[in-house]
């Protein structure tokens, strides 16, 4: 009979584990809904008043009671907010100081709305399209080549301006472009935007810094063996920018519009990187720890890794080389399917409010999206580093696309690569 | 075949017959059961729906339902604008997971890999069971066995973890200050594989180990010694007697845990990610993923035939060796 | 069969490898966990620093995600029990037709890999499915991940029951029914005490084969619900993370081990008296 008391036993103990587990998560969710009832009522009573005053009751504030976040929630859009939003963003774009407790720019969003922000961080467009085609997110922050296949899958949904006080000190040259709109109807707020660079190990290149894309693509500089790729099919476009200065020959005019030929060359190209890469990445913190050992000598990059690396010591430095480069020019867009677009609309609202884009921008390492941003205590001078209104800085660098049979550049005579072919032989390569 | 039934005895275990029928059941009439017990007595059909009807339905209808709706999601075009399945069928997305030479040479390498996992598990399996179950002090070999499954426990990830913290290199010559001090192998034997193809196949060997030496230590436990007296008063040396023997009284019991070692890692992307680093080519289970995320869920769906093909084939085969028995 | 001393000395020798190859990286991850740096680079044997544990208490993330690992992993336990032994009485008591393929059919979801099982089902719960009367769509979440769990969840408690049942003699269902008793006494009486061990045992290999889930959990999850496992990819990989996740690998380790343990030992000493 010893194993039935002793089953029974171990049973028992079995369901207690079980049991514990739903209290926990009981009494969890039970403070968490008082907490919000306390924050929603204290902030829709007085929307005026900053979240730091009106939460200090419920949870010690650490972020300082005396920031002023430049922001008021919409109230409509307050009474309707449903508790929490579930977001697909690029890495460090929803910073909640758990990575640097100075840079926290989605607690204060949650005190203030008792919108709970849940981020899923996507590793690239493509990751991000298949994301918002399950229907299970309320937005994205995306690029221009998910943009376009977001709207035109019907995933994302045009907006209504009057409902985001932020949108009016975008700066103009973001605004309307095809990127973000329909026959002039925008779909989403912009974000900012940056370009992707050249990073470098300081030491490795003590001789003579690069400015070219060319010590990724030619052998025998210090960092060949040691080179970093990001690992997207829209690398391919980098492959092209670098082809329009050295192969002038084959008529590359915009990096997103690539015929048979000018394709073939680009892969061609991308082949013969193989030798000289150790890594390709697509989560960006495996770039980051590489840059730190050592592993990699050089590579394609976003200045927040750098940011990050360099704040643990590598010995590393940036540059947007002279060929030019690929970039990227974010919007935050509603999906069609938002189970809690009252939060996603506040959010998007926040997140191109000056206070916190600035602090996205500083911490991402890009250009913000609002003018008024550059008006903050020493943001002028990371507006004038990154050109944030310096449109003509802007010419050399080729925003994300999705490639379309259609060429983007205008050419009618030959039928470009599509995207979907450039996936297939960005797969081919790496397999 | 008859599987393994005909050749192992079956063993009736006194302790297990004798506890259960030690407390002598009071018989008093059934009552409310009673019309159900007459109701089902003699109805062998009755019997059986009652009994398998609902696990069948739940197997059928979730899995069976959903492998046959990914099959049907292959054959449809993916849009090339909007990157959804379109609702026109095509046959590319098959063609294209059969004849093309890249995705086929992936699928090679990782079978070269999955079955080069399940010989190692093997090697290492065989004669550690046999050790525990045949030369350990008797009173160690229950402790034995319970150590050797424990790590099972332990979790996926938590292992792949651990192992991503074992194999962790040396940095390079410019690393930066306190950082690249490497993982423990690095700094207690100044030797590691470091991420890369080494990495995956020593994590995967220790992420399967347990599930090859369950069903063997099982198998050789069963065996009966008498069996391996006689081989051995016949004059069949040792090794002999293992092959002749053992070996192929073993065969079941191999295959019922290469189940697990060929088919685990043939899906596997986890690994890749965790000791990888970005340095070893695609494995299939990559490809699928990152097809997904592409993305391209037809053609993701066109490429899981692979997997799905091979392993409903290979448990075909292990089923023939009587490996069903033995999980 | 008799071997040299120096074959069993080897044998020995490998066993005891062995088990310091099982072991040693989960040592390594323990000591990590008191590791004052944020890296896994080893720190060797000195340094020691409690604030992670610390921290990984007070941390919602990952806390959040243990208890509904918990939640998970228990429902899916239930359910694939209830499937599992119901599979294996009907297995062991009756012959039909297509028996050989049942057994088949329970282990495919966890002999297939992961990723087959998580994107047929990813498919599956994301489709509205018109059955002609009614029409219902899964959609994802907690009962969308328990669905898959229990799926695969059901060949562990199956192989557990279906052994127990085969090894117990048929004599003994006969000599019940010899002495009189009806089939839900002989049920009560002989056979349910006869398997609940196995249910046991098939219970807690299921709660942690579920609670260990990664694969099949990321493509059924949805977003906004977080296992632990799901916590401990999403970052396994950021720096500022790995001392916690050092931690709650740790906690992974010192709960569930001695668990097993325990059921072993216990299930053990039942054989034995």
């Amino acid at each position: 009979m010893r194993t039935t008391r002793t089953a029974m036993a171990l049973l028992a103990s079995l369901s207690i584990v079980a049991a514990a587990c739903g209290d926990d998560k009981e009494a969890a969710s039970t403070t968490a809904a008082e907490t919000t009832v306390a924050v929603t009522t204290a902030d829709t009573a007085a929307p005026e008043t900053t979240a730091g005053e009106t939460t200090d009751t419920a949870t010690p504030d650490t972020t300082g009671g005396d920031v002023d976040y430049m922001w008021t929630p919409n109230a409509d859009l307050l009474a309707g907010a449903e508790g929490q939003l579930n977001v697909v963003a690029w890495a460090g774009y929803a910073e909640d100081g758990s990575t640097d407790p100075a840079y926290d720019w989605v607690t204060p969003f949650e005190k203030m709305t008792s919108c709970s922000v849940n981020v899923k961080t996507g590793a690239s467009s493509d990751e991000m399209v298949q994301l918002m085609q399950s229907g299970e997110y309320d937005g994205v922050s995306a690029s221009g080549d998910a943009t376009q296949r977001l709207i035109a899958g019907d995933e994302v949904v045009a907006i209504d301006t009057a409902e985001y006080s932020s949108y009016a000190d975008i700066f103009d040259g973001l605004k309307l472009q095809p990127w973000n709109s329909v026959d002039g109807k925008p779909y989403g707020i912009p974000h900012g935007r940056g370009a992707n660079l050249l990073v470098y190990n300081t030491e490795a290149f003590a001789d003579a810094a690069p400015d070219s894309w060319s010590v990724m693509f030619e052998p025998g500089s210090p960092a060949d063996g040691a080179v970093s790729v990001y690992d997207s099919a829209i690398y391919i476009a980098d492959a092209a920018v670098y082809l329009m200065a050295t192969q002038p020959d084959l008529g590359i005019t915009d990096p997103y519009a690539l015929d048979q030929t000018q394709f073939d060359a680009a892969i061609k190209l991308l082949n013969d990187q193989k030798a000289l890469t150790s890594q390709y990445w697509g989560d960006y913190t495996v770039q980051q720890s590489s840059l730190e050992n050592g592993d990699v000598l050089a590579g394609t990059t976003w200045q927040v890794i750098v940011n990050l690396a360099q704040a643990n010591g590598a010995k590393i430095d940036a540059v947007k080389p002279v060929e030019g480069a690929t970039g990227w020019s974010d919007t935050w867009m509603l999906s069609s399917k938002a189970a809690n677009p009252n939060c996603m609309k506040l959010w998007m609202d926040w997140i191109a409010s000056p206070w916190a884009n600035s602090q996205v921008a500083v911490w991402f390492g890009e250009a913000p999206s609002n003018a008024k941003s550059c008006d903050l205590d020493g943001m002028a001078e990371h507006c004038a580093t990154f050109h944030a209104s310096d449109d003509a800085y802007w010419k050399d660098v080729w925003y994300w696309t999705t490639a379309t049979e259609e060429c983007l550049d205008g050419r009618t005579d030959v039928k470009c690569v599509p995207y979907t072919e450039w996936v297939d032989a960005w797969t081919a390569l790496r397999s | 075949m008859g599987g393994c039934l005909d050749r192992t005895p079956v063993l009736i275990d006194a302790n297990e017959g004798g506890k259960a029928a030690g407390p002598s059941p009071p018989f008093r009439p059934a009552g409310p059961f009673r019309r159900i017990n007459r109701a089902f007595f003699g109805r062998r059909r009755l019997g059986v729906a009652s009994t398998l009807g609902l696990p069948l339905l739940w197997m059928l209808g979730v899995y069976v339902g959903s492998l046959l709706l990914l099959m049907v999601s292959s054959l449809y075009e993916l849009d090339s604008v909007t990157q959804k399945p379109s609702n026109t069928l095509t046959l590319a997305n098959l063609s294209d997971a059969f004849t093309n030479p890249s995705v086929i040479w992936v699928m090679v390498r990782t079978t070269m890999l999955a079955l080069g996992v399940t010989i190692i598990c093997f090697l290492i399996a065989l004669p550690v069971s046999f050790f525990i179950s045949k030369i350990a002090w008797r009173r160690a070999r229950r402790g034995l066995v319970v150590a050797m499954l424990m790590p099972l426990w332990a979790g996926y990830l938590v292992k792949g973890y651990a192992w991503r913290a074992m194999v962790a290199p040396a940095g390079g010559r410019f690393a930066a200050n306190g950082k690249g001090g490497g993982g423990f192998l690095e700094s207690t034997f100044g030797w590691t594989p470091g991420y890369g193809r080494a990495a995956i196949v020593i994590t995967l060997v220790y992420f399967w180990l347990p599930y090859m030496v369950l069903p063997i230590y099982a198998g050789i436990e069963r065996l009966s010694p008498s069996l391996l007296d006689a081989a051995g008063d016949l004059g069949a040396k040792p090794f002999r007697t293992f092959r002749t023997v053992m070996l192929p009284l073993l065969l079941p019991a191999v295959a019922a845990g290469s189940i697990f070692t060929f088919s685990l890692t043939l899906g596997d992307y986890i690994v890749p990610q965790l000791v990888n680093n970005g340095k070893e080519k695609f494995m299939f289970g990559t490809l699928i993923n990152s097809t997904l995320g592409a993305p391209n869920q037809p053609l993701a769906a066109a490429y899981t035939l692979w997997p799905l093909l091979i392993v409903v084939f290979y448990l075909f085969a292990m089923k023939r060796l009587g490996a069903f028995e033995n999980l | 069969m008799r071997l040299s001393r120096f074959s069993r000395a080897s044998l020995c020798a490998m066993t005891v490898m062995t088990i310091v190859f099982l072991y040693l990286p989960l040592l390594v991850v323990a000591r990590l966990s008191f590791n004052p740096q944020k890296s896994v680079s080893w720190p060797g044997w000195r340094g020691y620093t409690t604030s992670w544990w610390g921290k990984a208490w007070e941390a919602d993330g990952p806390r959040d995600a243990l208890i509904n690992s918990c939640k998970v992993a228990f429902a899916s336990m239930l359910i694939a029990l209830v499937l599992g032994s119901l599979a294996a009485f009907a297995m062991t008591r009756f012959r039909f037709f297509g028996k050989t393929s049942v057994s088949f059919l329970l282990v495919l979801p966890i002999a297939l890999p992961g990723i087959v099982t998580g994107i047929a089902l990813q498919n599956t719960f994301s489709r509205t499915i018109d059955l002609g009367l009614f029409s219902f769509k899964v959609g994802f979440g907690f009962h969308s991940l328990i669905i898959a769990h229990a799926t695969f969840c059901v060949v562990v408690a199956y192989n557990n029951v279906v052994a127990r049942l085969r090894r117990s003699s048929p004599n003994l269902l006969e000599a019940s029914a010899d002495l009189g008793a009806h089939g839900s006494q002989t049920f009560r009486f002989v056979t349910f005490p006869l398997v609940r061990s196995a249910l046991v045992a098939g219970g807690i290999l299921a709660f942690a084969l579920s609670f260990d889930e990664i694969v099949v959990t990321t493509f059924t999850a949805g977003s906004g619900f977080e296992t632990l496992p799901v916590w401990i990819y999403a970052n396994f990989s950021r720096p500022n993370n790995v001392p916690l996740v050092n931690v709650m690998a740790t906690f992974v380790m010192l709960v569930s081990i001695p668990l097993a343990w325990l059921a072993q030992r216990l299930s053990d000493g039942g054989d034995e008296s």
